[in-house]
């Protein structure tokens, strides 16, 4: 699957991590949901460095749909729930 | 906002919320190949939107890097007057100054993070700018092939594709824009302010009294210090030189004092031998 982190490009997983993936969505998803910052940017932190690490970045000529996207690294809680409402932060 | 929306992971919001945006872009066109000059078009916008946040970033970090210079100088200043104040035994002026500089410093180093943050953007937004420029030149060339070797309908899939694909490209590389941007007018601003105490002559002094009151402390009292130095010297002048003229009139001590100051050095040879 591709999946982009914002602010850094397109990376190739593989399906196999799926299963990990979510475990670690879901911690980021509850620090979310309890307004938690700290825990929040220690989720995210963590996701996005398992992307990094699991994955191969795609060819900078590649244009293909992400199946995953996740925030940007320096993110704050307000810039996810923005995202996730789609209110304004993503242009056009 | 716990209820429903709960249950869906931050991934695939953001994924969704991409994917929505993308969508509306190719709806708006009847026949799907309009799309493709419509989205190419907007990508070259984007592309000059981007290297214009590549050239504000930049120039707000060389802006913070000549104020750095500046607090840098105005440092090694108030060190250089802390020697010359404990040289001249006034500890209390030393002091002053070195805490004037201890202030300086932490103007310094709130302008160095902003430094090292701006300089990180500016790598950021150019990768992205570079990887825009990329997708972009590919895009062409399928446009240009897709235009020519299918009908309407069979090239919808792959606009579609390619549409969509571009146009979480330039989802991204316009948040990205726009954070630059949001950061480097905060930073404007703090800069502005910095600018302003600069030429206020405020931080030169930051106990906010006379402004370089301690280096016109110095000044006044190297001017005392040269004084006596000139008087000793002249002191020993005249005592080398022959006994009966110090004798004979005090009167001329007065006008060789008045004299001397413009040409200390020579003085003393040109005179003795006439």
């Amino acid at each position: 699957m591709i999946v982009r982190i914002l602010g850094e490009g397109q990376l190739e997983v593989d399906d196999s991590a799926t299963d990990e993936l979510n475990v670690l969505d879901s911690t980021l998803e509850r620090a979310v949901n309890a307004g938690d910052e700290p825990a929040f940017r220690a989720a995210l932190a963590a996701l996005l460095d398992r992307v990094r690490s699991l994955g191969t970045p795609l060819a900078e000529d590649t244009i293909e749909p992400s199946d995953l996207i996740l925030p940007f690294a320096d993110a704050d809680l307000e810039d996810v729930r923005e995202m996730i409402t789609g209110e304004g932060l993503i242009p056009g | 906002m716990k209820g429903k929306v709960a249950p869906m992971s931050v991934m695939k919001r953001v994924s969704l919320i991409f994917k929505s945006k993308a969508n509306k872009a190719l709806d708006r066109m009847e026949d799907p190949r309009e799309t493709l000059d419509y989205s190419y078009q907007r990508q070259l916008d984007m592309l000059t939107q981007v290297r214009r946040g590549v050239a504000d970033v930049a120039t707000s970090r060389k802006r913070v890097e000549l104020q750095m210079n500046t607090l840098q100088q105005q440092q090694t200043k108030l060190e250089g007057q802390a020697k010359q104040a404990l040289g001249a035994g006034r500890e209390d002026l030393a002091r002053e100054a070195l805490s004037r500089r201890a202030a300086l410093q932490t103007q310094y180093t709130d302008l160095e993070n902003q430094y090292h943050s701006l300089q990180a953007d500016e790598e950021k937004l150019t990768a992205a700018s570079q990887r825009l420029q990329s997708k972009v030149e590919a895009f062409r060339t399928q446009k240009e092939t897709i235009k020519a070797t299918y009908t309407a309908a069979e090239a919808q899939s792959r606009i579609g594709e390619a549409v969509s694909g571009i146009s979480e490209e330039m989802g991204d590389v316009g948040m990205a824009v726009q954070r630059a941007q949001d950061k480097t007018a905060q930073m404007q601003a703090r800069a502005g302010a910095i600018d302003e105490l600069m030429a206020s002559g405020a931080l030169d002094d930051v106990t906010g009294t006379q402004r370089d009151d301690i280096q016109a402390e110095l000044d006044q009292m190297r001017g005392g210090q040269d004084v006596e130095l000139e008087l000793e010297r002249l002191k020993g002048e005249i005592g080398a030189a022959p006994a009966k003229e110090i004798e004979s009139g005090p009167a001329e001590d007065g006008g060789a004092a008045q004299t001397s100051p413009a040409r200390p050095a020579e003085q003393p040879q040109a005179g003795d031998g006439s």
